[in-house]
């Protein structure tokens, strides 16, 4: 199979597993059929499935580097921006559904709750990077693109530590993703030392 | 024993009544089919589908008891009720319990009531539904996650248990304790299924909250034996508070001097207090308490956010059992 060809089945995947799985959850949880509570369900399938998404992407580059698939670079940016879409579900549910489109609530909870903030935060990041994400504007921002783009690194701890945040008392799921997450960004000491 | 009136202790919003949900049992049970089957959709969603042929379900019986004179409420379909639980002994994730709990024994039981009292007594099993008479209740319940629920539950009034046992002077304070059996609870037998918590789960009222006619023991819901899942055999309801002060599956009951500790409390003092009264003005540090989000039918467009009560609004039954009390300190 030429390189072409891998890179196309498997952003077909990435396509299909994405899209599948978001849009099962919305139509069971909007039928009712999600749990008793298909507005927590849905913010923590989004919330999770966005960091799933986010370490992923992150996965890529040091996967290049160790087996020199540097094909597998052509698919990073479809997990980057499908992580950006579920983190954007996950903003809108909780407004929609969990707030319900209560204004003043909304800004509140934003506000007074350090969890939230640190959420929102890392959702602003990860939008600033969705939007600089097309090819052209890529281009015309030369070196200052990867500057930019070395903010995935804050945007993921900071959605790490906004799911540590908001856990009632069991912390191993959360620990679990420091540790991925620790792992992932020691592949790139390189990067923070030579700041 | 003299009949309750109802009417003062029952749910009287101006909502509508549900009564199909309540009656119709089997579109319950097709409901619970479906949210097994689709619960394999929620992230961490292991092994699921206790209701499928090769998992027992357990078996609750149909009880005798008064039935609440008039519904008043939405009530959250049984369905939800018995899948949706907070009981980090079967597990931390709301589907846990209903999946973990299915073959919990029950019978036999004891149910220990000791300490400060004249006449300490032990129930069996068969005594949790036959010492009293039962009866029908349908509060709100108001979890501290700012979701709750309408449940008809069935039980007797915790006072009338005390006034079998006689508290002596020097009862202050009724401390509960939840079953210690690791074999039977994971999450007594592994930190990391049982959320980090010391088991055995320890509750406490004061005496006088404990005599407040609203405070229930529980030992059915949907006129049917609890499910494990919710608290079986015989589990606390407290209505004006969150749902954490409302103990499952009790064995000790014990009347003491002091303030007992209470688990929550132990496990994060700043978020829960001994007194946990629901009120919207004190919020949680970590969000708000002022609504809340209503569990009954719809799914995720359903419109369920509703204003929090002072004391979920059962005030004008116990506010006054905190009059001079700075209910900001003693949350």
């Amino acid at each position: 199979m030429s390189n072409q060809h891998k890179i196309w089945l498997l952003k077909l995947i990435i396509h299909l597993f994405s899209m599948g799985l978001i849009s099962l959850t919305y139509f069971n949880a909007l039928n009712d059929n999600l749990g008793a509570d298909p507005v927590e369900a849905v913010l923590h399938f989004t919330g999770i499935g966005a960091i799933n998404l986010l370490l992923l992407s992150l996965v890529i580059s040091p996967l290049v580097r160790q087996w020199k698939l540097s094909w597998l670079m052509q698919v990073r940016r479809l997990l980057g921006l499908y992580a950006f879409f579920y983190a954007l579900c996950h903003v809108l549910s909780f407004w929609a559904f969990e707030i319900q489109f209560n204004v003043s609530l909304f800004f509140e909870e934003i506000i007074e709750r350090p969890y939230i903030t640190v959420g929102l935060v890392s959702f602003m990041l990860l939008m600033a990077l969705a939007i600089t994400s097309w090819s052209k504007i890529k281009r015309k921002m030369g070196k200052s693109w990867q500057k930019l783009h070395n903010w995935v690194y804050l945007a993921i701890t900071l959605a790490v530590i906004h799911f540590y945040w908001s856990v009632k008392s069991d912390l191993t799921e959360p620990l679990i993703y420091f540790i991925i997450l620790v792992v992932l960004l020691s592949f790139r000491k390189n990067k923070f030392i030579r700041k | 024993m003299k009949p309750v009136k109802y009417s003062k202790y029952n749910e009287s919003e101006n909502q509508v009544t549900d009564e199909k949900i309540y009656r119709d049992r089997r579109q319950v049970l097709k409901s619970l089919g479906f949210v097994g089957a689709s619960s394999i959709l929620a992230p961490y969603a292991h092994g699921i589908d206790w209701f499928s042929s090769n998992k027992k379900t357990f078996e609750t019986s149909p009880l005798k008891y008064q039935a609440a004179s008039s519904i008043a409420d939405t009530l959250t379909p049984e369905a939800k009720v018995i899948s949706h639980n907070n009981f980090y002994e079967f597990g931390t994730a709301k589907n846990d319990p209903a999946e973990n709990a299915q073959s919990f024994k029950v019978d036999p039981w004891t149910l220990e009531i000791s300490g400060e009292c004249e006449k300490p007594i032990t129930l069996n099993y068969d005594d949790l539904f036959t010492t009293f008479d039962l009866q029908e209740r349908i509060y709100r319940f108001r979890c501290v996650e700012a979701w709750s629920m309408v449940i008809p539950w069935i039980g007797f009034q915790l006072s009338e248990l005390l006034k079998k046992v006689q508290p002596t002077s020097r009862a202050k304070y009724v401390a509960f304790e939840t079953l210690f059996d690791p074999q039977q609870m994971p999450g007594q037998k592994s930190r990391r299924i049982g959320g980090g918590i010391d088991y055995p789960y320890v509750e406490g009222l004061r005496i006088d909250e404990a005599q407040n006619p609203l405070t229930l023991l529980s030992v059915g819901l949907y006129g049917k034996t609890l499910p494990p899942q919710n608290g079986a055999p015989i589990r606390l309801v407290v209505p004006w508070k969150y749902g954490f002060k409302s103990i499952k599956s009790i064995v000790k009951i014990k009347l003491v001097e002091k303030m007992p500790p209470t688990t929550w409390n132990i496990l994060a003092p700043n978020e829960y207090g001994f007194y946990a009264n629901v009120n919207p003005q004190v919020d949680h540090p970590r969000w708000s308490q002022a609504s809340e989000r209503r569990i009954t039918t719809g799914g995720l467009l359903a419109r369920n956010r509703v204003a929090t009560l002072p004391f979920n609004g059962y005030g004008e039954q116990v506010a006054h059992l905190y009059k001079s009390m700075d209910l900001r300190k003693f949350y």
